[in-house]
């Protein structure tokens, strides 16, 4: 009784410790931070005290240890259905910005729904959002069923799922009231970087933990990829954060560098949140999902490893390509695009090690829209760490650096790698974490296949031709050595390209919403009758050997 | 130590043991001893599986 009464007094002082801070705010977004804190410290209070075994407190009963003989999976489950709802308001976000591009009245004239407060809250909200839901749940999933272990730490795995969801309120929250640190993707502020901080340290114990605890003598490959995801991670997220508050009672801050330290500083986060967020976690998923659902190890284990080191060793080099032709010095450019042209290698060597999982069952891609995804996620994988390397290309970049071609490209990384993946990894996941026979509906899957495959061609290409169309019109000089076109002339002609763009987007986010109607209705236990992919055909009458007919 | 020391030291010593220790870490699994190994880790993930 005394522990609870400890607890809830707690979460009461917390509460009133952050309507004290939000009385002091010296900036009004500040001070309705500290109310949202409040309000999650209020619902702590209230689950701390509603969700307590009292009975069993009355009688002087100790709280009975988990049973280590089952997964804990509770917030394997809450992370799934997290990764569906962040996924709608981050994809519609996306939509919604798409069409701002294309339809400028839709910026509302209001100051919350601009598109430079909008942008950073749908690029937050589908890559850390929708993308690090999906990596929680799917790294506390794989990580107990590879090391045959119940995951370490339970009250802490469930605070890093509900922190994990506080640091997306507000940061989105944030950016709608215009707080930023000005760095992309890493615009919220000091104290939200801290709580993320906070946050990320115990998802690494809780991680690592279970991995101390397994009962298996090998740590599986995509553990590896886990871990490498969550340390590097930590460390991009705290040096590039490094600033000083100008009031703890503010949301304002000053970066700790300055001019090109700053921007360099940036760019090794930037890039390598791509490299450790949005390559190495879900390549961990690849090396998990993919071979299960194909039911084959994975091609070569070898080349899993050389792909894990390779990307560890190259990947952080590679930042300098995003500041070509800027105050950066020249061999510090050069050394960008050289590390980035060589990372092409092991991408493809995972990608090959992805794809060639399937030798001896490619007829799956025909029967399973499970598999089907997979492969396409993977073919994306090998397009974007195609393309990537070749507009790190000083030559290339001269023409592509500030166009539409880069949002195609991150486009076709975002959608085709990391959003397929997820796809797929939540369809695996979701029958085996409600035990259910099996989806809702493969059919289904099958049509949000299509829709985001299209979706995707619809963007990329559309991207391709208005990147390209605005590279070439900016350096176009006539003969007299002036510029041809002006930048409105540029903004005008992307019109068609940005209608295209937004179709493709509004079908991808389409065939995500069938996904979570096929999911909601698998949870809610129904199995829809339905022709199955593939039959057999047979027909008895030719399946039978030709009589030998006598010469006449 | 200066920033000239550091910058000498990591284009020459320490790109020297980046490089050695990358080509061993590479190089691991390619003994010939490990070949069981890794056909065992590689098939661990369907040892008696519940989910199927």
């Amino acid at each position: 009784m005394d522990g609870l009464v400890t607890k809830a007094g707690g979460w009461l002082g917390l509460t009133l410790l952050a309507l004290v801070m939000a009385a002091l705010a010296v900036d009004a977004p500040f001070a309705v931070h500290m109310v949202i804190v409040a309000l999650a410290c209020l619902a702590m209070l209230w689950a701390t005290v509603t969700r307590a075994d009292y009975s069993g407190l009355a009688r002087g009963i100790l709280k009975m240890p988990a049973d280590q003989g089952v997964y804990d999976d509770d917030p394997i489950r809450w992370g799934v259905i997290a990764t569906l709802f962040w996924g709608v308001a981050g994809m519609a976000a996306g939509l919604f910005i798409a069409l701002q591009l294309a339809f400028p009245a839709l910026n509302l004239n209001l100051e919350y729904t601009t598109f430079g407060r909008l942008r950073p809250l749908h690029t937050s909200a589908v890559i850390f959002a929708f993308g690090g839901n999906a990596l929680i749940a799917t790294s506390y999933y794989v990580v107990q069923r590879t090391c045959r272990a119940r995951l370490a730490f339970p009250t802490l795995a469930r605070f890093v799922f509900w922190g994990y969801q506080l640091f997306i309120v507000l940061a989105a929250t944030g950016y709608l009231m215009g707080v930023t640190a000005a760095k992309e993707y890493a615009e919220p502020e000091w104290y939200v970087d801290l709580w993320l901080t906070i946050v990320w340290v115990a998802y690494l114990v809780v991680f690592v933990g279970t991995i101390v605890k397994r009962r298996e003598p090998h740590i599986y490959v995509a553990n590896w990829f886990y871990l490498s995801f969550i340390v590097t991670i930590a460390m991009l997220h705290i040096v590039n954060n490094l600033s000083m508050p100008a009031s703890i009672f503010g949301s304002k801050s000053y970066a700790a560098f300055a001019g090109v330290q700053d921007a360099l500083t940036q760019w090794w986060y930037g890039h390598n949140a791509v490299g450790f967020f949005l390559t190495a976690g879900f390549l961990a998923m690849m090396y998990y999902f993919v071979p299960k659902q194909a039911e084959r190890p994975v091609y070569s284990y070898r080349l899993s490893i050389i792909h894990f080191w390779s990307l560890i060793f190259l990947y952080i080099w590679a930042g300098p390509h995003h500041l070509h032709y800027t105050a950066l010095p020249d061999w510090a450019q050069t050394l960008g695009m050289v590390f980035s042209v060589i990372l092409w290698m092991p991408s493809w060597g995972g990608m090959i090690n992805g794809l060639m999982t399937l030798n001896g069952a490619w007829d799956k891609i025909r029967t399973d829209p499970i598999i089907r995804m997979m492969v396409m996620a993977l073919a994306f994988y090998g397009m974007s760490t195609f393309e990537g390397p070749m507009m790190s290309i000083k030559w290339v970049n001269s023409m592509s650096h500030y166009t539409d071609w880069t949002i195609g490209h991150v486009h076709s990384g975002a959608l085709g790698w990391n959003g397929m993946i997820t796809f797929a990894a939540v369809y695996y996941l979701v029958p085996r974490l409600w035990g259910r026979e099996r989806l809702y509906s493969l059919r289904m899957v099958n049509w949000h296949f299509w829709l985001a495959t299209v979706g995707i061609v619809f963007y990329a290409a559309s991207m391709w031709v208005a990147g390209i169309m605005q590279g070439l019109m900016w350096r176009e000089y006539g003969a007299d050595g002036y510029l041809v076109y002006s930048f409105v002339e540029s903004v005008a002609a992307m019109h068609p390209m940005y209608l295209i763009r937004a179709a493709g987007g509004a079908m991808y986010l389409a065939g995500f919403l069938i996904m979570v109607f096929n999911v909601w209705a698998t949870l809610s236990g129904r199995v829809r009758a339905e022709k199955p992919m593939t039959e057999t055909p047979y027909n008895a009458a030719a399946d039978r050997p030709l009589a030998p007919v006598p010469a006449e | 130590m200066t920033y000239n020391d550091l910058r000498h030291f990591a284009d020459s010593w320490g790109l020297l043991a980046m490089t050695l220790l990358f080509l061993t870490l590479i190089a691991w699994p390619f003994r010939p001893s490990a070949r069981a190994r890794n056909d065992e880790a590689a098939n661990m993930i369907f040892k008696d599986d519940e989910h199927g």
